[in-house]
């Protein structure tokens, strides 16, 4: 129940950001502090969802595959790689890793 | 859909060095802004896989996976969702995550109203496409027609592609069980970097991206799940604060 209370909840949300860019006024939205915040946020939020799903297990921070698989896609980007290769190959390095070291 | 583009922030063109994957402006014809977007959503579309693969490893139901790609519809926000509430989070702290990730779809559609200068009835409708790639390919078109072919050719994909996929990819992870055996689990923070890595181009968000894992990863034991991403969010308005106090008058952007 509360995964579905979760999913109303984002869902909601997001929809709400979408259609307020396409339906308020310009100039809400121009202000110079308001759009550098907008675009320095989602830096902060995806540089921390990285670093916590790569190191994290439950509450405590582990190094294990996983931090493999990112070092993968790294250099898949960097060698400007399509999407689907960048996470195919942290997949697929991730489970490589795990095969091998049982 | 695993969004991976230049932030659209700013009032100029968009940047010439675009995200692995997405093509390069201007298309000359109807047939060309067809073959930009149909290739961006085709590509981003499949990665749904790795979205439903990843909610199923999660503990999230077939139908769940599906509510979130149908309902939500921003790839960012799917993973930071599942994320979170994977790791034990409230559903209040863990939807707020996602939806903080889903601010930028504001300023994407704030562009595109003037360009796609759609009627106001339309305009629900077609919010619910306002995303990374849709934006990316609508704004490098020149001309309304171009500009909302992109558009809605890119969103048309995406949000069939990616809803197909979650599916096959949720049931797929069931039938195999278990999902990190396969690595999937590396799914999540590879999409995170693959969006990031864009946006990080001067050093206010490397400082910014560099606090924010400090932030991210030192609270991680001591605060309640989905906190810590929180937190870690106010390094933006910390860093836009201390650049203030440095330079008093920071009235020039910095350029992207």
């Amino acid at each position: 129940m509360t995964v579905w209370i979760a999913i109303a909840l984002t869902a909601a949300g997001c929809y709400a950001w979408k259609l307020a860019g396409l339906l308020v006024p310009a100039g809400v939205l121009e202000r110079p502090l308001v759009r550098r915040l907008a675009a320095l946020v989602p830096v902060a939020l995806l540089a921390a969802l990285t670093a916590q799903q790569t190191f994290a297990q439950g509450t405590t921070l582990t190094l294990d595959a996983r931090a493999a698989g990112l070092a993968a896609a790294g250099i898949a980007l960097l060698l400007r790689a399509p999407f689907l290769v960048v996470v195919g190959a942290a997949v697929a390095v991730t489970a490589g890793l795990r095969a091998l070291t049982g | 859909m695993a969004e991976q583009t230049t932030p659209i922030d700013s009032a100029g063109p968009p940047p010439g060095d675009p995200a692995p994957g997405i093509p390069a402006p201007p298309a000359a014809g109807d047939r060309q802004v067809i073959r930009d977007a149909l290739g961006v959503g085709i590509a981003v579309g499949l990665s749904g896989f790795a979205f439903g693969a990843t909610a199923a490893g999660a503990g999230l139901t077939v139908a769940q996976a599906c509510a979130l790609s149908l309902l939500v519809f921003t790839g960012a926000s799917q993973f930071a969702l599942v994320g979170a509430l994977a790791a034990g989070g409230n559903p209040f702290t863990a939807a707020a995550g996602a939806f903080f990730l889903g601010a930028r779809n504001a300023f994407y559609g704030l562009r595109l109203s003037q360009l796609l200068a759609l009627p106001r009835a339309a305009r629900p409708l077609a919010a619910h496409w306002a995303i990374d790639e849709s934006s990316a390919v609508a704004l490098a078109q020149r001309g309304r027609r171009h500009t909302r072919l992109g558009f809605f050719v890119t969103g048309a994909t995406l949000y069939v592609l990616w809803n197909v996929t979650t599916l096959l990819g949720a049931l797929g992870a069931e039938a195999i069980g278990d999902t990190g055996a396969w690595g999937l689990d590396a799914a999540g923070p590879a999409v995170f970097l693959a969006l990031l890595a864009p946006m990080v181009r001067t050093a206010r968000e490397r400082v910014t991206a560099a606090a924010a894992v400090l932030l991210g990863l030192g609270l991680l034991p001591v605060l309640p799940g989905g906190v810590p991403v929180l937190v870690a969010a106010l390094a933006a308005p910390a860093v836009l604060w201390a650049e203030g106090r440095r330079r008093p008058r920071p009235s020039e952007e910095s350029p992207r």
